[in-house]
């Protein structure tokens, strides 16, 4: 079962819930999409054994080849490219590296190049396999490497979490897309309810099933109030204590403490329970 | 005119309070939420909304059934995987028109979509300008882009002397979008082990792209100790820090009645009034 974990907003500890969850179970794979800021090794302390970098592939022009007609500037829709008298400009930052300016080339003037944009690293923790992605500060784009990860995904294991970025752009779709299962977490605050409508309505679009998380719940009743008119069921809720925030704060997981790992347990058994379904 | 952006790498270390009370403090200016993946300003600032436009997205590629013979040359070529069983997921299209050039049979079209709204609003503070996304546009850093340009036009035409932005976390497109063009970028931190992780990255996007950056640390006293190091860090590193902002159960309050702290009083609001002093300090000395 493959199950991914999200925010709409961030810092609603989505990282606390994935990876308390990851340490109960005993046939994991644990994935941290979130590329941009991935902080799971934090608290899973994985050994890491591998480390493999991820590139783009971008165009590189051929001076020599080239007869400056334009067409590649033309043709790419993300204007990485621009074509003078003097030469062709190719702006990076901006290319996704589709490949179509090479097939558009008349003059086979244009090669692909690699563009480091970060590293896949991989290992194992206590309760199974670790993988991450570290996107490199100053690139912009995360999915590249969120897609690879998303290869290395084992359907064989018992669960497979995927740690989300938060969001409801390109790097929160690429992850969450496929998942059988998508946990939300959330707070009790009026932005907290705001930003989970957004990302309901994204899974909604996506037909990915769902459940809540309250996280640093009170007596305010407005998220379930909204999950009981949408009929997304609440599967556990996470008290608000200062401890928690300290726990969390020195890189530690919640499930050493025993009243903890019974909460954590049952979400497990919630969610290994609509596996079956 | 400046423009001040606050942003943290990591979610949730209290920007968007920190930019609302910002916006409670300062004079003449004009906000901008660039925030646009979730935008949460508006609920503190409850802006009323005076223009809308329509955002114009990416590109999104369409099979034309009728004409598709089914050679599956668009998806062999497609480097998004966006094309399964002669459909495009438009949630995975990245609109490059690929697909289009290769087939033969010109079944494929490429078609603008609807990527979000741009808002110009009034707030009890000053002009802003904001936005909503529609899910899965993946450049949402162009649509930062037009929030940060409508912001601009509104500070030219109403003489602003700051641009206050509040900023999207992580380190991506849309934070790039936000830091471009910016002259300072206040980062919020927080004491734990991911809230400096996140810190030096957030920082070297800061540096790579010539912001000066300044440093708060929000909750300071959940971990004193690893303030302590971030405090230590920043020193090592010639970074300026602004404040330290405690831990306060107000904050919560004031978030979960959707008010700004700095109207409620308390530890927190006078620290980050400090802030503001201090940041304030710097946009001078800037001028
Ligand atoms: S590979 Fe695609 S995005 Fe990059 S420059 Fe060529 S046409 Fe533009
Ligand atoms: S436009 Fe590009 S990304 Fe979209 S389906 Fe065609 S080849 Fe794939």
């Amino acid at each position: 079962m493959i199950i991914s974990v999200t925010s709409g907003k961030g810092g609603t500890g989505k990282t606390i819930v994935a990876t308390n969850l990851a340490y109960l179970s005993k046939d994991v794979q644990f994935v941290d999409c979130d590329v941009e800021e991935p902080n799971a090794h934090i608290f899973l302390k994985p050994s890491i054994t591998f480390s493999q970098e991820v590139s783009l592939q971008i165009p590189e022009i051929d001076e020599k080849k080239c007869s400056f007609c334009g067409e590649c500037a033309l043709f790419c829709n993300l204007n990485a490219l621009a074509v003078t008298k003097k030469g062709v400009i190719l702006f990076p930052q901006l290319c996704k590296g589709c490949g179509g300016c090479i097939l558009v080339c008349p003059e086979k003037a244009i090669r692909e190049k690699e563009r480091l944009l970060g590293v896949i690293e991989g290992g194992r923790f206590q309760s199974g396999e670790f993988l991450h992605g570290r996107l490199i500060p100053r690139e912009p784009f995360a999915s590249p490497i969120i897609r690879k990860l998303k290869k290395m995904i084992d359907g064989r294991k018992e669960l497979v979490i995927l740690d989300s970025p938060p969001g409801m752009a390109c790097p929160m779709i690429s992850t969450v897309i496929g998942s059988d299962l998508s946990l939300l977490i959330t707070e009790p605050t009026p932005s907290g309810l705001f930003d989970l409508s957004l990302t309901v309505s994204v899974l909604r679009t996506l037909d990915i099933p769902m459940g809540v998380v309250i996280n640093k719940a009170n007596k305010n009743n407005i998220i379930e109030k909204f999950c009981e008119k949408e009929n997304i069921p609440v599967f556990m809720k996470i008290p608000f204590d200062r401890k928690v925030a300290e726990v969390y704060s020195k890189g530690h997981l919640l499930v050493r403490d025993e009243k903890w790992r019974k909460k954590f347990e049952e979400l497990f058994e919630r969610v290994l329970s609509l596996d079956e379904i | 005119m400046e423009e001040l952006c606050v942003i943290s790498g990591k979610g949730g270390t209290g920007k968007t309070i920190i930019t609302a009370s910002f916006a409670t403090l300062s004079e003449n200016k004009v906000i901008a939420d660039c925030d646009v993946d979730a935008p949460d300003l508006h609920i503190l600032l409850k802006p009323e909304i005076r223009s809308i436009e329509e955002y114009r997205g990416g590109k999104v590629a369409r099979i034309i059934e009728e004409r598709c013979v089914k050679c599956g040359k668009c998806a062999e070529h497609c480097r998004f995987n966006a094309i399964s069983n002669f459909r495009v997921n438009t949630f995975l299209c990245e609109g490059c028109s690929v697909c289009q050039l290769v087939c033969e049979r010109d079944a494929i079209e490429m078609r603008e979509e609807l990527g979000g709204y741009i808002y110009l609003s009034k707030t009890p503070y000053g002009w802003m300008s904001h936005a909503s996304l529609l899910p899965g546009e993946e450049n949402s850093g162009k649509l930062v882009h037009e929030v940060k340009k409508r912001a601009r036009e509104l500070a030219k035409k109403n003489r602003s002397k700051i641009i206050l932005i509040d900023g999207p976390p992580g380190i991506g497109c849309p934070v790039i979008a936000t830091l471009s063009g910016a002259n300072i970028a206040l980062i919020v931190t927080e004491p734990t082990l991911s809230g400096i992780h996140d810190l030096k990255r957030v920082l070297s996007v800061a540096h790579y792209f010539n912001v000066l950056p300044l440093v708060c640390v929000n909750k300071y006293d959940l971990n004193e100790e690893m303030t302590e190091k971030i405090l230590s860090f920043c020193t090592r590193e010639n970074i300026e820090v602004v404040g330290t902002i405690p831990f306060d159960e107000k904050v919560v309050e004031a978030m979960e009645n959707g008010r700004i702290i700095i109207s409620e009083g308390g530890e927190a609001s006078s620290a980050i009034r400090e802030v503001w002093k201090r940041v304030h300090e710097v946009l001078q000395r800037l001028h």
